[in-house]
Formats: C-alpha cells, sequence, structure tokens
C-alpha cells in the first residue's frame, strides 16, 4: 500500500515545544498516495500539534515536512496542498451552504462557471444538493460536517487533514458517515490524514494508524497488527480492552517462549519470534475475545487452562462479556459471541468454570 | 403541567413589563411633556410656557420653534457640526477600540481579567475629573505643549485647548470603553477555527480579516459606534470645558435655551429634532439588519 520510495508526506525529525514542554517529539513518517492514515492517541498526546504542523498553522521547533517532493515547513496554511476539516467544523455562519463550499475556489480567483460547476460536483458528492441556499443555522450536525468536507475538497487538495471528524456525530450517524468518508476517499484518490483518540474509529477508517503518546509515535502499521501485536503496554492497554500477566522468561525455544507467571502459579506459552532473554521480566497479554469459557477442564489442546468463579457477567445481545476471578484472586476479562439463541444464561454468578487459550494467542509485552 | 407553565408565562410577562413600565415612566412620558412644551410659545409666567388648550377649550399648539429651528441657519449649523463632531469621534475611537478589543480577546484568560480591569478603571475616578485632566494636558502651557517646547519641535504653544479639537478628543478619550466592551465581546466569542479555515482555504491573514472577522465582529461594532455617537451627539459637559465659547455644540444650545435664555419651548424643539435626527437613522440601520439576517 506505501510506495516507500516515493511518499506523499514525508515527516523527518520533526518537533514541536512550548516552552519547556515538549508536544511533538521528533517524528519520521512517510505517508503513501491514497493513504487513510490515522494518528490515534489520547488528549494531549501532542496528535492535534501534529496535524496543525501539517496544515501550517504552528511552525515545528525542529524537522521537515515535505509534500509530493516540496518542503512546505515553513510555508503559510494558504500556499499548502493541504486542506483541512475541523473538529468544530467552522462552517462559516455569515455565509450559505454554497458560499461556505465555493470559498476556497473565490480565494483562488477561480471563473464563475467554474466554480458554479465544481460547487455543484462537491453538492452532489455530499448529497446536499438540496441545501444550497440554507443558512448555516439550518443546519444539523451531520449536514454541517458534510458542508466542512465539501469546502475542503473542493480545492482538490493532495492531502485532507481531518481533526477528529466524526467526534461531534451521535452513534448511528457516526458509523454511518464513516463508510461515507471511506467512499469518499476512495473515489477521489486523496490522501487522508486523520487525527482521532477514538480507536474505534481509527481502526475501521484507516490503512494505517500511528498510535501516539507523549509526542511519539509508539507503533505505526496496519489495524490488524495494531491490535493483534501491540509493540509494547500502552499501545495494548490503549486498543480494546486486554489481560495482562506479569512474569520472567523461563525458556526459550524456536517456536516460542516460556513465562513463569507468579501471580498465576503456572507457566504460560507464547508463540513467536521475540526477542527476549530468560529471566527478563515480560508481560503477558490475552484480549478477551480470544479466551474461551467452558464447564469442565477443557482437553490438553490449549496450553492455557485456569480455574476460576464468574463474578459478575453482562449480556450485550451479540456478545456476552464475563469477568472471572482466578484462583490467584486476579480478574480476567472474557467475551464470547453469543452465537445460539437462547433465553437461559450459559453460566450464572458465582459458578466454578475453567478458561483457556490457545498459545498463539497471548502477546509478550516487553516494555 | 399546564398550571406550570401558565405560571411561567405570567412571570415571564412581569419581568417583560417592569422594564417597559419603567421605560413608559420616566421615558416616554417625560418625553410627552417635552415634546407638548415644543408646541407651545414661551411667556413670562410659571410655567414659562403656554398651556396646550385655551380658556375655551380648544387646542392651541403651534409649529413656530420648529420653524424657527428650521429657519435660523444657526441651529442647522450646530447639528451639522454635532453630527461631525460626533461621527469623527466614532470613527476614531473605533479605529483605536477596535485593535485593543481584538488584542484582548486575544489573549491568554489571565492576561484578559486584567486588561478589562484596565479598560474599566477609568470609570472609578469622576468623570468631571478626567476632563479636567485633559484641560491640563492640552492647554497652552500644559503638559503636551510643555514637553513639545522642551524638545524643541515646536517655538510657542500650539492652541489646542478651546478648539474643536480638543472637544474631538474629549469625546473620544470618554467613550472610547463604551465601544470596546462591546467589540470585545463579539470578538471574544468568535471561533478562531473560522479564521485557521479562511488561511487554510487561500486567504491571507488580512483577506481573512476582511471575510470573516469583521463581518462577524459587525454587530458588536455598531453596538459600540452606537454607545459612542448617541451621547456624544448631545454631549455637554465636555464642549462646555474644552470647547471654545464659538463651539456651539447641540447640547450646549439646549442648555442655554433651556437655562439662559429661560425659553422652555425653544429648548425642547431642540430636544425633539436632536431626538428625531437619532432615531430615525437608528430604526433604518436596525431594519436593514434584520433583513439581512432574517433573509434566505
Amino acid at each position: 500500500m506505501t510506495d516507500t520510495a516515493n511518499p506523499l508526506i514525508r515527516i523527518a525529525g520533526l518537533s514541536k515545544s512550548f516552552g519547556d514542554f515538549v508536544a511533538v517529539d521528533d517524528i519520521h513518517l512517510d505517508i503513501g498516495r491514497s493513504e487513510l492514515f490515522s494518528i490515534l492517541g489520547g488528549s494531549g498526546c501532542g496528535k492535534s500539534t501534529l496535524l496543525r504542523m501539517l496544515a501550517g498553522f504552528e511552525t515545528p521547533s525542529a524537522g521537515k515536512v515535505e509534500i509530493d517532493g516540496i518542503d512546505v515547513t515553513h510555508l503559510p496554511p494558504y500556499e499548502r496542498p493541504v486542506n483541512m476539516m475541523f473538529q468544530s467544523y467552522a462552517v462559516f455562519p455569515h455565509m450559505n451552504v454554497e458560499k461556505n463550499i465555493a470559498y476556497g475556489l473565490r480565494k483562488d480567483r477561480v471563473g464563475k462557471h467554474e466554480i458554479a460547476r465544481r460547487v455543484d460536483d462537491m453538492l452532489e458528492l455530499v448529497q446536499l444538493g438540496d441545501f444550497r441556499q440554507r443558512k448555516t443555522d439550518q443546519l444539523s450536525g451531520g449536514q454541517l460536517q458534510r458542508v466542512a468536507l465539501a469546502r475542503a475538497l473542493i480545492k482538490r487538495p493532495k492531502v485532507l487533514l481531518l481533526d477528529e471528524p466524526l467526534a461531534a456525530l451521535d452513534k448511528k450517524l457516526r458509523e454511518r458517515t464513516q463508510f461515507e468518508l471511506m467512499n469518499i476517499q476512495d473515489e477521489l484518490g486523496i490522501t487522508f490524514v486523520v487525527v482521532t483518540h477514538d480507536q474505534e474509529e481509527a481502526m475501521t477508517l484507516s490503512s494505517r494508524i500511528a498510535v501516539m503518546n507523549e509526542g511519539r509515535f509508539l507503533q505505526v502499521g496496519e489495524p490488524k497488527e495494531i491490535y493483534e501485536y501491540p509493540c509494547n503496554r500502552f499501545v495494548a492497554n490503549f486498543i480494546g480492552t486486554i489481560n495482562t500477566f506479569e512474569g520472567t522468561v523461563a525458556s526459550v525455544d524456536p517456536d516460542g517462549i516460556s513465562i513463569q507467571c507468579e501471580e498465576l502459579g503456572s507457566t504460560l506459552r507464547a508463540v513467536g519470534d521475540y526477542a527476549v532473554a530468560v529471566g527478563q521480566a515480560v508481560g503477558v497479554a490475552v484480549r478477551p475475545e480470544k479466551i474461551f469459557i467452558s464447564r469442565s477442564e477443557p482437553e490438553d489442546l490449549y496450553d492455557a487452562r485456569l480455574r476460576g468463579i464468574v463474578d459478575d457477567q453482562g449480556y450485550l445481545g451479540n456478545l456476552s462479556l464475563y469477568r472471572v476471578r482466578l484462583e490467584s484472586g486476579k480478574m480476567i476479562q472474557v467475551s464470547s459471541q453469543n452465537r445460539r439463541r437462547s433465553s437461559k444464561r450459559f453460566v450464572e454468578w458465582d459458578d466454578e468454570i475453567w478458561i483457556s487459550w490457545q498459545p498463539l494467542s497471548a502477546v509478550v509485552l516487553v516494555d | 403541567m399546564a398550571g406550570a407553565t401558565q405560571h411561567d408565562t405570567l412571570w415571564q410577562r412581569i419581568t417583560i413589563a417592569v422594564p417597559y413600565l419603567w421605560l413608559l415612566v420616566f421615558f416616554l412620558l417625560p418625553f410627552a411633556i417635552i415634546l407638548k412644551i415644543s408646541l407651545a410659545d414661551p411667556i413670562i409666567a410659571q410655567p414659562p410656557f403656554t398651556p396646550s388648550f385655551d380658556q375655551h377649550g380648544d387646542l392651541a399648539i403651534t409649529a413656530d420653534n420648529f420653524l424657527f429651528l428650521l429657519t435660523d441657519k444657526l441651529y442647522a449649523v450646530t447639528y451639522l457640526k454635532s453630527v461631525l463632531l460626533a461621527a469623527a469621534a466614532t470613527i476614531l475611537s473605533l479605529a483605536l477600540g477596535f485593535p485593543i478589543a481584538y488584542g484582548i480577546a486575544r489573549s491568554s484568560p489571565a492576561t484578559r481579567s486584567l486588561l478589562l480591569l484596565l479598560i474599566i478603571l477609568p470609570f472609578w475616578i469622576s468623570f468631571l475629573l478626567r476632563v479636567y485632566a485633559w484641560m491640563g494636558l492640552l492647554n497652552n502651557h500644559g503638559v503636551i505643549n510643555n514637553s513639545l517646547l522642551w524638545l524643541g519641535l515646536i517655538d510657542q504653544p500650539i492652541q489646542m485647548m478651546y478648539t474643536d479639537f480638543a472637544v474631538f478628543i474629549g469625546l473620544t478619550y470618554s467613550y472610547l470603553p463604551f465601544l470596546v466592551l462591546p467589540v470585545y465581546a463579539t470578538l471574544e466569542r468568535m471561533d478562531e477555527d473560522l479564521v485557521e479555515a479562511a488561511l487554510d482555504l487561500g486567504a491571507s491573514r488580512t483577506r481573512a480579516f476582511w471575510d470573516i472577522t469583521w463581518p462577524l465582529a459587525r454587530p458588536g461594532v455598531i453596538a459600540g459606534c452606537l454607545l459612542v455617537f448617541i451621547p456624544a451627539m448631545g454631549e455637554y459637559v465636555i464642549p462646555y470645558l474644552l470647547g471654545g465659547p464659538d463651539a456651539l455644540l447641540i447640547g450646549r444650545v439646549l442648555f442655554d435655551e433651556f437655562y439662559v435664555n429661560r425659553d422652555w419651548p425653544l429648548a425642547s424643539a431642540v430636544a425633539v429634532m436632536l431626538l428625531l435626527l437619532l432615531v430615525v437613522p437608528i430604526v433604518f440601520l436596525q431594519r436593514s439588519q434584520t433583513r439581512e439576517t432574517g433573509a434566505a
């Protein structure tokens, strides 16, 4: 997906400090053409500052940004082949829908007929044809979002920056808009860079995700990679839910490693090639949906087998969530698909059960 | 539920009625009396004007005072001069006040409250005292002239005191805060993302200001300008203290007619004309504004 020899955006050693506070710390990143790239992180992690440096609203303290081979580090926002969709949408309240969308072209002194034609195209793309004369205070949140999108796309930027594009929408609308955004991106082939704190949004939208914390990228990869192979504790905990056990490496063999886990009083297996040494302290992490729950002792097929009692359970319709207290007292989260239609519960509170998982499901976290 | 709503609307009506009642008693009623006096003839009596109805109960009003205002050039010139001076003071206030308001609105919250305090601070000193202070500055031997003389920039003092220039400066100084505050209020509310969006879409800083900031600040600018223009039009103290004997502004003419000439009917006519001069353009302005915001 990424053309590494010829990326569209090349960020090299980019940093930004405000006084003593380092908001963005030595970021290196290449983003390819037509990528839908997400920067994911909590509030204050530096993701917005990074986006604002791409847009030209902040001057980097160090490093540079190239777009399509041209150094734009010190170009003002109005000279960059980049447009931005703001989190607040920033739709001009004193202009109607049509004027908002046409604004960028008018600033570029594009001819009247050309503007009219392209506004029509945009209105069609975002399905706002019937609203062109509307004042902005007569629009819903979803419609405002589409005005902002059309306004940012009309100049055919090489890169569209989206700051929390879906945060202000309600859940149903968010899901629909997510797919609309992906379709539009696909149709126009413009590179999207999305900043979000919502991991679900990042997972569904993106071709690649960068997880950011304290101004640094912790992991950059495809959604699946980030979820299934988190590279450290922060990423593992930030994306989805995960159970973590602390232990020390007992042995390393070609298939994987064994970890002596004091808090469980047993040894756990993890399959994979990890650069660890015997005796090293590591964490073993397992996602709730990778854990099986059973009434009787599972067959030897599964490496990890632990006894526990059901402390709490929740029925979510498609899923059931369980909190299981292990014999050691540790709480484990388990989720399972409700495949069978039944009004009866599979297990009751305080039932004694077994939990198990495949060694392949365990992730070893070194730091 | 229905009872509660009824109760609410009753309370709503009362709260709305109170200020209207206040305006009725203390503005509309006195204005009706002024209007009545303006349509009478002056006589040497107590009160010094003829009644609206003669002894036969017939209406005895006259438009003489208004006709006199329209025919005597002095009044036309005075009104015009007042409008010009008030307009000049409004424009200078806007030129000074808008950047001040913008600066305050864009500063950090902590500095913002300090700067706002500084804007309001002069109100804690008597208005009269502050105008007197300007006399000390503008005098032939005042601070400004003495400094310029000492610097060798001038050979003899510039006559500033008792001129229209002094009145203009006095008006601007006194009413500047009334412009800064409403403009600040609109700018502070404005989402800064809007300006950034304009920059992002290809507007330069200057262009973004005229496309976004200025039109969105307009309600505050209009309110601020009116708050400067209206009191400046009828101002009496500043022209009396800083202006020369020929600085005949409408506020001073009004005062002189009432208290020096004791011609109450003519003075009332001057007051009515002043009100019409102020109210009519404002009503038009407001009408055009509501039409603009109400359209589409």
